[in-house]
Parts: C-alpha cells; structure tokens; sequence
C-alpha cells in the first residue's frame, strides 16, 4: 500500500512513542523471563477489549516500515477480526500485507498458529484474552503472583487429574497449559491444543499480548514448551477421521463446517493460507475436486 | 567560563525519532531473543563521548521519563554526554544503581559484580535493571559457550575489554533467575545481548 493511501493526523502505528517505548521494555524484559507476565499500561484502542487489543499494541511497538503483516483469525486470513487489524495497520502505518504464511516478518494471531513452520526472524504475536493459567482455579492476583513466583504450580496438576477423574482423560481441548523454559506456567492463549507442539522449540519469536488484562509476555525462539500430562496421560493432540474436504490434508487442523439443512457437514482447514497452497500444488479433497 | 559551551551541548539525535527508534529497538529485539548473536545498528548519529554510538542510540529509542537512568563515573563526569541523554530521552538521572531502570558503564573493566543493580523480586522480576554496558570489541570466534533460550545450540560469544570477573559475575546473575539483571554489550554500533536466562560455559 502506498504512503499516499495511510491515515494523516496519525503517529505512525497509531500509538504514541512514549506507549511504544512502555510497551517495547515489557517485550524486552518478557523475553528476558521467559513465559513470566509482564504487566503494561495498556492503552484504549479504538476496538473493543476482547478484538485483540492486547496483540494490537504490541504489533504496533514493534513493526517497521519494512514489515510485511499478516494476521489471521482462527487460521483464516479473510475473517471479521482478521480483516479488520490488517486494514487498522495498512492505514496506520502503510506496510505491505500478505496473507502468505512464508512472506510476512511479523504474524498477528487470534487462536492459531499457522500449518506451516515458521522461520527464524519471524515474529508471531498471540492475542490473549485471559493470559493467567491458574486465574479459574485462583481468582486473587496476588495469590496467582506468589504461585508463579514460588513455582507452585500443583492446583494445575490437581484439576488435570480431576479430569482425568471425571472423563477418563484430560478434557482440555484449547487454552491447554504449558510449561515454559521448565520454569512459568503459562497459557498458551486460546489455540487448540493441536497447535501446542509447534510452540516447543520455535525458531520465530511469540509474543503475547492481553489488552483488557494489562500483560504481556513471550516465548523466545529455541525455547523448551511443554505441555503439562501425567506418565500415565502423556499428552495428546487432536485427530480427525477425515481429511480437508478441500485440498485433501490429512496433518491440518480441521474447522466442521455445515453445508446443508439435511445434517450435511464437511471438513476444512483452519489454516487458509496453507489450504490454498496446497490446492495450487495440485491437492484436492473430496470437495475440493468437485468444485473444480 | 560561565554558561556552557559547545562541548556542553547534546548532539543531534535521530534524523527520523518514530523510524530510527523502531529500528534500534528492533535490533535489541532480537539481540535479546537470540543472546550472543551480533546485531549490527545501521546509520545511528554520532555519539558524545565516552558513549559509543550503540549505547546512545538504545537509550534514544527506549529511556524516556519512566525509566530512571544510572550513569558510571566516566558518563556522569561527561557533562556533554548527560545533557545529550537528559535533552532527548527527559529521563530521571539517579545516582542510586538499585533505582535504575537502565545502567550505562562505560568502562565493562571495572564491572566485578551485577550487586549494586536491581535484581527485581521474586513477584516483579521485569522491575530489574537493564545493564548497557560498553565493551571493547564483540565477536562470535572463540570466546565463551552460551547456552539457554533463544540459542538452538550453543553460542560462541567473545568479548574484549571486560574484566576477569565478568563471567564469574555474569554465572552469579543467572544463578538468580527469575531475578536478575539483563544486559546488553555495546561496541561501536554493534550490539550482543545476554539475558538473565542466559549459561555460561567458560
């Protein structure tokens, strides 16, 4: 997008610079402390608390003119949330966008993490709604930051175990706790627990950012990420029976979609990008090849 | 003389204060996601001495008037290099290192201990001092094996003009964790980070 077509009146990235230095300490020091909570003064944006706030401010510390910006909602690149932050920066700040996972330097995710792995130099940031793990099981603050500063994580294990109790398995499907560098519990935001894995040893940069509850905080790239389980309930991840009714993969995560009145339903790939991608190449499920 | 001179007077700062600040923070950005790596700042002003260009330019892209600032002996007697920080980043200069937010030293040779920083606590430790220390030359041959997040391995890291303690010091800071200081080394406009997180193998 061209200078021409970005907002006048407008600092660069819509915040001021004295938000973006505030801002740029806490990145700093979250990715000094791995998986720790660094809280922020965060600022009123102009969309409401639970679109992204949170990733919003922290994209906006970071990116340059020479950023190319994706950002994706639930994998898709052409959703309200998704659609409109990518607008918000194009006219803020005027840097290229794509919607191809390999082009973009800087990532802003609501609840994915792209099928394809992404590289060192890379920045994927998370937008977090609730970015306390142990804040259902401990509403008070000053409990929750005694236990991440004593390490006391056991109240976790005690409601995985009381899952296991009730379901015979552990019934977290999203938001699934990790453990961050052997150190932080931490909450991995609300991506399904599929996409935990590929957190672990990363080589891009993720950053987390929660508008409405004032934090902040990172993983490194090269970074140890495990998901809490027991030797008994090693952890698991998600699988379908299907594939991706469009392009056929089998390794993606799947989004049930109903297509008719008569109970009829497909499966696709959450991951937009990844699906087209592979359909260019020349992969068709088994609606995909129909519809051609 | 009274009044000050021209050798009194703060330097120009950055040609584009929005842009260069965002570059400068970008390359401490992943310095310190990927500690031991050499990141070069590219087209950084003039420095007033003893500060090199790197040092100036950090504290131009990120201290402002919430991040108290601590100066060793060689910056604070520079009355050119305190009006140049004081006039650009309008940030409080404290003589007390535990109310630092950010610490220049100036002369790594004297560093023996990380001490007299703020370590932060157990509940904050994003509160602790960041160290920008000045250092003679940085390179990746030889030197000592880090390890710890963001390196994929490990890291060479050698750094000249740093005292013989510094790495004894540097293992005590990481002993800490999640407390500690983290620091970033300036030469020239080159810049290696090495968070709290950090080990060392000498």
């Amino acid at each position: 997008m061209s200078h021409a077509q970005t907002l006048e009146g407008y600092n660069f990235a819509y915040l001021d610079e004295q938000t973006k230095r505030m801002i740029r300490w806490a990145i700093l020091k979250a990715i000094a402390v791995p998986g720790y909570q660094v809280p922020f003064g965060s600022r009123e944006m102009p969309l409401p608390y639970g679109w992204g706030t949170g990733g919003i401010q922290v994209t906006a510390s970071i990116i340059g003119q020479d950023d190319t910006l994706k950002v994706i909602d639930q994998g898709a690149d052409d959703t309200t949330n998704a659609v409109s932050i990518r607008h918000f920066f194009a006219r803020t700040t005027g840097v290229k966008t794509t919607e191809r996972t390999e082009s973009a330097t800087l990532i802003q995710t609501r609840h994915r993490i792209p099928e394809r792995p992404l590289q060192e130099g890379q920045v994927l940031v998370y937008q977090v709604p609730i970015p306390e793990p142990l804040r259902w099981l401990e509403p008070r603050e000053t409990e929750t930051r005694k236990m991440h500063a004593l390490a006391e994580y056991g109240v976790m294990h005690v409601k995985l175990y009381e899952d296991i109790a009730r379901f015979g398995r552990i019934a977290t499907s999203y938001a699934y706790p990790v453990m961050v560098n052997g150190r932080y519990l931490m909450s991995p935001s609300p991506i399904p627990k599929f996409d935990n894995p590929k957190m672990d040893n990363m080589p891009a940069l993720q950053l987390f950012g929660a508008g409405r509850e004032k934090r902040i905080y990172a993983i490194p790239p090269y970074t140890k990420v495990e998901s809490l389980d027991f030797d008994d309930h090693p952890f698991e991840v998600q699988k379908w029976d299907d594939c991706c009714a469009l392009c056929g993969a089998q390794d993606s995560y799947l989004d049930e979609v109903i297509i008719d009145d008569a109970g009829g339903r497909m499966f696709v790939c959450s991951d937009t990008d990844y699906c087209e991608d592979r359909r260019a190449q020349g992969h068709y499920g088994p609606l995909g090849q129909a519809a051609e | 003389m009274n009044g000050k001179t021209a050798f009194d007077q703060p330097l120009t700062g950055f040609e584009s204060p929005v842009h260069d600040a965002q570059r400068v923070f970008h390359g401490v950005m992943e310095a310190m996601s990927h500690p031991g790596k050499i990141v070069v700042l590219s087209d950084l002003p003039e420095a007033p001495e003893p500060l090199n260009r790197a040092s100036a330019a950090i504290c131009l892209s990120l201290v402002d008037f919430e991040t108290p600032l601590w100066a060793d002996a060689a910056v604070a007697a520079s009355s050119q290099a305190m009006n140049h920080l004081k006039f650009h980043c309008g940030c409080p200069v404290t003589s007390a290192p535990k109310e630092a937010r950010t610490a220049l030293v100036s002369d790594a040779s004297m560093l023996t201990s990380f001490d007299r920083f703020n370590i932060g606590s157990d509940e904050r430790p994003d509160l602790s001092t960041t160290v920008i220390i000045q250092v003679a030359r940085l390179s990746n041959e030889g030197g000592v094996q880090l390890s710890g997040p963001g390196i994929k391995t490990v890291n060479g890291l050698s750094v000249e003009g740093i005292g013989a303690s510094f790495w004894d010091a540097l293992k005590a800071n990481a002993q800490l964790f999640p407390r500690g200081v983290d620091l970033i080394l300036t030469s020239d406009d080159a810049i290696a980070c090495l968070p709290r997180t950090t080990q060392v193998e000498v």
